[in-house]
């Protein structure tokens, strides 16, 4: 139907930005996590497994890993939460005010991300909003100094900066489900209760995947809220990789880091890509 | 029970005295500033097949809805027996609907699509694989019980919304444009089941069509809606022989309308002339094409004016299309007026022929909007 001419020429800007920037960087970091540092800080580039074998030795790795998963999972949980209700409102009861609120979630995605990071240290620090609000209410009588560099700090705010990507898949999928299957279902005398169980969440359920996909690897991969407001304890994965590339001058460790976390998610994708597919029906 | 039903089914005609299942009382309905429904008073007999006939926008569709309980009413009643339907939510009433769409719920099989509704009803579980299977094998959908909907044809589709629906023994059965979306042949079809399934569960059923044709061949009675209102309500045969308007003529079948000045029981339309009961002033009359008859020419000549208890007329032959038994003819009677007679194939028509119809024929009709 197109011309050859025509195929290559929509295919090839692409296919080179795609080895360009991504292809060839990976394959770079592939090599790098196969080689070591010096003493003398440099890089040698003696082939071994000294890199990964040391991430499985050292208990310190897994363990910021396994906290970053308990982050991303947290997060992935509240973002649903918080996103399914707001959602389902939306596509279901928001009649004339939909386009408005529809809006109203999408315009933080406009803020950067730094202003609604630093937006969360000033409500949660030790004279922020939140402290203020508890004294003024005598419920604490002195500043509360674990609202912020914890953990539950990187949560909130992760959850805060990713519920809307949550929440849009999940809306698509609510907005895709033809309305005259809930009337059916009322129509055979099943009550709005029970219509949503049996009839608007299995057929949501593609989006929901997709959404607590996006939490889920966004967070995995963050490194600027643990920075702003996780403190020591809210240190994650991503962080230690910045460091080894910074100020540890560790490059081959990080590039094993990153491909394992790399592999992770690539992993974690393909599963739900399969999940979603077959969730999907018709 | 199907024995059972289909006792009450033949003994639940029209003409039947017995209280009305479902009564419609004074309904309107209008979506913003603009009425749909403007005043709808209707009874449904039981065990009826009633059909509510229309052009689209006329307002039939939002009337099922309205008793369905998808829509709520601007004001009026729906009684069902001693039950005020329009107050209660639309998963507690006893109707259900087979939607133009289908709405078959895709993540379910044919089977549990089936079952949705007497698990809704927390019908017991020993009961449910019995219901739907006799149910699927009524539709002669009893092997495609594990399959997927999206495997099934349009016309299977239809067949399991149809079980879907009666499974549930609803005491009215709502169809809305149900066969629209099926081909020609697979739709006559559908027609002929549809009607000797609804004789056999005897469950009313309230068809919504907008094809005259499909409307005659399966109602017990045709309720005719034009821009929210009931123009006529009678059993078929009625609507066509007796149209009350000349928008029933009109719409169900093709007609001529005759617009004559009565006087002294004789109507007059331009050169025809005919005798009539109606009273004297202008009025229209509804003639059906095939109504009239072509004069044989060796008859033609003995024409007596005098017998107007037989109208006749002459007109040019303007447009002949053949039809098989019968031919289509549009006769040209000089003046404003251009008649359609439907006769029995003559063979090619030419010149300036002669007509004639029984004066009984004519039907005075009347016109403009309803009010």
């Amino acid at each position: 139907m197109y011309s050859r001419a025509y195929k290559t020429t929509v295919t090839i800007p692409p296919l080179l930005w795609v080895t360009v920037f991504l292809l060839v960087p990976y394959a770079i970091l592939f090599c790098y996590s196969f080689w070591s540092v010096s003493s003398a800080q440099t890089i040698v580039h003696n082939w071994n497994l000294q890199n990964y074998l040391q991430l499985a030795r050292n208990p310190i790795y897994l363990q910021v890993l396994f906290r970053s998963m308990r982050i991303a999972a947290s997060v992935t949980v509240f973002a649903l939460l918080l996103g399914y209700p707001l959602a389902y409102y939306l596509s279901f009861h928001a009649a004339k005010r939909k386009d408005l609120l529809y809006q109203l979630v999408i315009i933080p995605l406009w803020a950067s991300y730094l202003v609604r990071g630093y937006a969360w240290k000033t409500i949660l620090g030790s004279d922020g909003v939140l402290n203020g609000f508890l004294q003024y209410l005598h419920i604490t009588h002195r500043p509360v100094d674990f609202f912020l560099y914890s953990p539950f700090a990187v949560i909130i705010t992760l959850t805060h900066i990713y519920t809307p990507f949550t929440l849009l898949p999940i809306y698509a999928s609510l907005e895709h489900i033809p309305r005259n299957l809930v009337e059916a279902s009322h129509d055979l005398g099943a009550s709005p209760w029970s219509t949503f169980r049996r009839v608007i969440l299995p057929l949501s359920l593609p989006g929901v995947l997709a959404g607590a996909t996006f939490a889920f690897v966004l967070t995995l991969g963050d490194f600027l809220a643990p920075l702003l407001v996780g403190g020591p304890s809210g240190i994650m994965i991503s962080n230690v990789v910045v460091s080894l590339f910074g100020a540890a001058y560790n490059w081959p460790l990080g590039a094993a880091i990153s491909f394992c976390m790399m592999l992770l998610v690539v992993t974690l994708l393909f599963i739900t890509e399969r999940l979603e597919k077959r969730l999907a029906i018709s | 029970m199907t024995e059972l039903v289909a006792h009450a089914a033949a003994s639940g005609s029209a003409a039947a005295p017995a209280p009305p299942i479902l009564s419609i009382r004074r309904v309107i309905k209008r979506f913003g500033q603009r009425p749909v429904l403007r005043g709808i008073t209707l009874d449904v007999a039981s065990g009826e097949f009633l059909t509510i006939l229309g052009e689209s926008g006329s307002g039939k569709t939002t009337l099922l809805r309205l008793i369905a309980g998808f829509e709520d009413l601007d004001s009026g009643e729906i009684w069902m027996g001693a039950e005020r339907l329009d107050r209660i939510p639309a998963h507690r009433r006893h109707v259900n609907t087979v939607f133009q769409s289908y709405a078959i719920f895709p993540h379910l099989s044919v089977f549990e699509n089936v079952a949705y509704g007497l698990r809704a009803k927390n019908t017991p579980t020993s009961e449910i694989p019995e219901r739907v299977t006799r149910a699927l094998a009524m539709v002669k959908m009893g092997e495609f019980a594990q399959a997927a909907p999206a495997k099934l044809s349009g016309g299977q589709q239809q067949r399991v919304a149809l079980a879907r629906a009666l499974v549930n023994r609803p005491r009215v059965l709502l169809l809305d444009e149900p066969l629209s979306a099926l081909d020609a042949n697979l739709r006559r079809q559908m027609q002929v089941e549809l009607k000797s399934l609804q004789r056999e569960v005897g469950i009313t059923f309230i068809f919504v069509t907008h094809d005259q044709e499909e409307a005659m061949a399966l109602s017990d009675r045709v309720a005719l809606l034009r821009a929210g209102l009931l123009e006529q309500v009678a059993p078929p045969r009625e609507i066509y022989g007796a149209p009350a308007t000349a928008y029933a003529a009109q719409f169900i079948g093709q007609t001529n309308l005759l617009r004559a000045e009565v006087r002294d029981g004789i109507a007059s339309a331009g050169s025809i002339v005919w005798r009539t009961l109606g009273a004297a002033g202008n009025a229209t009359y509804s003639l059906r094409p095939e109504c009239i008859r072509l004069v044989a020419e060796s008859e033609s000549a003995a024409m007596s004016s005098a017998d107007v208890a037989t109208a006749r007329f002459r007109g040019r032959v303007r447009n002949q299309s053949f039809g098989g038994a019968m031919d289509l003819i549009e006769i040209d009677c000089g003046g404003a007026y251009a008649i359609r007679a439907r006769i029995a194939s003559p063979g090619i028509l030419t010149g300036e022929r002669e007509f004639e119809f029984t004066a009984n024929d004519a039907v005075c009709v009347r016109e403009g909007e309803p009010d």
